[in-house]
């Protein structure tokens, strides 16, 4: 019997997959080639509608432009500390938490796994959280963007999945050894989730990178901006030109210039450490998709 | 099988607690408290066994207190007047003022439909999308071409909002490749951004470029699982490459598929908010605006907190039903739930 995998059919589907995947990859990559040729190509190729694949008019200067700014370099100064701090403060939080739930002799635990679900349900909304966070006087504060979002619901599910999974008996020896719960999780729990920390941290870090809304929020001061909201205000400042119809020609392609080099400095680190950690992210979300 | 693993002794007292524990697994707790833990003294007994446990919950449990808790009975404001600098809770009962008063505000409805609009067409081309490529990615034989394709089209996935609604703005411009290529074609150049009817088309795209490839993720573990005698026995029944597609591959994605979708509906509501307001100008507010971006313009910029809180508490009940009948549906028709 002729296996079907040699069949003319399925060699005519492996054509169409292979030139449906090519397409996909093409899509997907093609906005990154094009904001790279304009980051380096000169104004007036650019409003003239002729940067595609290729710089066109190859120079640095914009480049030099933005990096020349102080500003920039406080607010990506600011995203690294935000990313440090809340990620501490999210690790923390949740490796306590999630080691607590994956104790299941401990009473009252159902309790304390609804009162993280039902959190996912229903969400408090934007408005009280503002209102909060403006009356605890966290405004214009580093605390205002690494507190409200300090613990991520499926990481700690995640976390407390994996805890469930390790061998008891070495904890127990500790226990029996002497350790408190505390020298247990340190010494103990923590050296053998290496793994998992180093998702968690994965997550947590590139959630906090990426955020722009809590700042936009909660911060005014340019100086606390993270570089998001520096990115946000440039993207923002050329549509509110656009919409104005106001000089349109001279002042979106000034913008269109800085905005690529801006975007391409903003996605660099991302891009230099992704192919790294993407695999730390697929085991992450496996961890997190037992239960499913 | 369960239970003959060694009990978790941590204290002299924990035997008998641990005796009565469930011998199965408990994801998300559904287990209720079995009838010795509710003897009376118990709760000393177990204070005084783990009360360093106990001592690890506590600032996660005041961060969940404080800033998911508080905010949640802090939606009281939508029927309290909120005086800006007053208490978090209101000054003064004003009854259903504010509902009343955005249930007859053409505005809301407007961006009810919106939203609606949006979610539907996100959920139409996001949910399926992730599944046809997962199905696609699964027939590349060779383990290298497929691991390329995986991170390629994973890579999306980790880029900061502002800095793909910046790259639409870019494609879209009126000197962008979007318009290089009507130009070709011999049409017009058109400011996309400006322009209400190319809002959800816009939206919706980058959301797919967006999320799509990440969504394979979870299909693509699940295919793995499906066990290949399944496809044998298909093939000896005379099933062709479709046919075992449909019999074999889907039924065994089924729960994943379910789960998402139900994970999907849940976020409807407030889908994408962040990009909208990102993207949307007062020129394309007729379809851009939705409840977040509205409530946010009300509350936040116009500082009517209690008539934007009235709209926001709406907004995530809506959400609250939606998730909630969606789980009682798959539950009763495909028997998966996510609780």
């Amino acid at each position: 019997m002729v296996t079907l995998d040699r069949t003319r059919g399925y060699r005519v589907f492996q054509g169409i997959n292979a030139v449906i995947l090519t397409g996909v990859v093409i899509v997907t990559l093609y906005p990154f080639v094009n904001i790279v040729a304009r980051s380096f190509s000169e104004e007036r190729y650019i409003v003239g509608g002729q940067v595609n694949l290729v710089p066109r008019g190859f120079n640095i200067e914009t480049y030099k432009l933005v990096v020349s700014d102080p500003m920039f370099w406080t607010n990506y100064r600011n995203t690294v500390v935000y990313t440090v701090v809340a990620t501490a403060i999210a690790m923390f939080l949740t490796t306590c938490y999630a080691y607590v739930l994956s104790k299941k002799h401990l009473r009252g635990r159902t309790v304390l796994i609804w009162v993280a679900v039902f959190t996912m349900i229903f969400s408090g909304g934007l408005i009280p959280n503002y209102v909060l966070v403006n009356s605890l006087g966290l405004t214009d504060t580093i605390w205002s963007v690494v507190l409200p979002n300090a613990i991520s619901v499926f990481n700690l599910l995640v976390m407390k999945t994996f805890f469930e999974g390790l061998p008891r008996d070495l904890e127990e020896a500790a226990a029996i050894d002497g350790l408190n719960t505390y020298g247990v999780l340190w010494r103990i729990v923590l050296p053998l989730s290496k793994a998992v920390i180093a998702t968690m941290v994965l997550f947590y870090a590139v959630s906090f990178w990426n955020s722009w809304f809590t700042a936009f929020l909660y911060l005014n001061d340019g100086d606390l901006f993270p570089v998001t909201i520096y990115l946000r205000n440039l993207i923002a400042g050329a549509t509110g030109a656009e919409a104005a119809g106001a000089g349109l020609a001279e002042a979106s392609a000034a913008a269109a210039n800085i905005q690529a080099v801006t975007i391409m400095l903003t996605v660099l680190p991302i891009l230099a450490v992704y192919p790294f950690v993407q695999r730390y992210f697929v085991s992450g979300v496996m961890l997190g998709a037992v239960k499913g | 099988m369960r239970g003959q693993e060694p009990f978790d002794d941590t204290g002299p007292t924990s035997v008998l607690v641990q005796k009565a524990e469930p011998a199965f697994p408990d994801p998300v707790g559904k287990t209720l408290p079995n009838k010795r833990d509710a003897r009376p003294g118990s709760w000393r007994r177990a204070l005084g066994r783990d009360w360093q446990l106990y001592t690890l919950a506590v600032l996660p449990l005041a961060f969940f207190v404080i800033f998911r808790y508080v905010p949640m009975l802090g939606n009281i404001i939508a029927f309290r007047k909120y005086e800006p600098g007053g208490s978090l809770f209101g000054e003064t009962w004003v009854g259903l003022r504010y509902v009343k008063m955005f249930l007859a505000d053409p505005s809301f409805w407007n961006v009810f439909t919106n939203t609606l609009v949006l979610g539907t067409l996100t959920l139409l081309f996001c949910f399926p999308l992730p599944i046809v490529l997962a199905l696609l990615l699964n027939e590349v034989r060779n383990s290298k071409v497929k691991r390329f394709l995986q991170s390629v089209s994973y890579l999306p996935h980790f880029l900061s909002v502002v800095i793909v609604a910046g790259l639409v703005m870019q494609l879209v411009s009126i000197d962008g490749p979007v318009n290089q290529l009507v130009k070709a074609l011999g049409g017009e150049p058109t400011a996309f951004i400006q322009k209400p009817e190319w809002f959800r088309t816009i939206f919706v795209s980058s959301e797919v470029w967006q999320t799509v490839g990440w969504g394979t993720i979870l299909y693509l573990a699940a295919l793995t699982t499906i066990d290949e005698q399944l496809y044998e026995a298909a093939r000896m029944d005379g099933a062709g490459r479709w046919r075992q597609i449909w019999h074999v591959t889907l039924p065994g994605i089924r729960p994943t598929a379910v789960t998402l979708l139900i994970l999907n509906i849940g976020t409807f509501m407030t889908i994408g908010f962040e990009k909208v307001l990102l993207l949307y100008n007062p020129l394309t507010y007729p379809t851009a605006d939705v409840i977040t971006t509205f409530l946010y313009r009300m509350g936040v910029e116009s500082s009517n907190l209690s008539y934007a809180a009235a709209i926001g508490l709406f907004e995530a009940l809506v959400g609250v039903v939606l998730i909630v009948s969606a789980n009682l549906i798959s539950r009763r028709a495909v028997g998966t739930s996510l609780w």
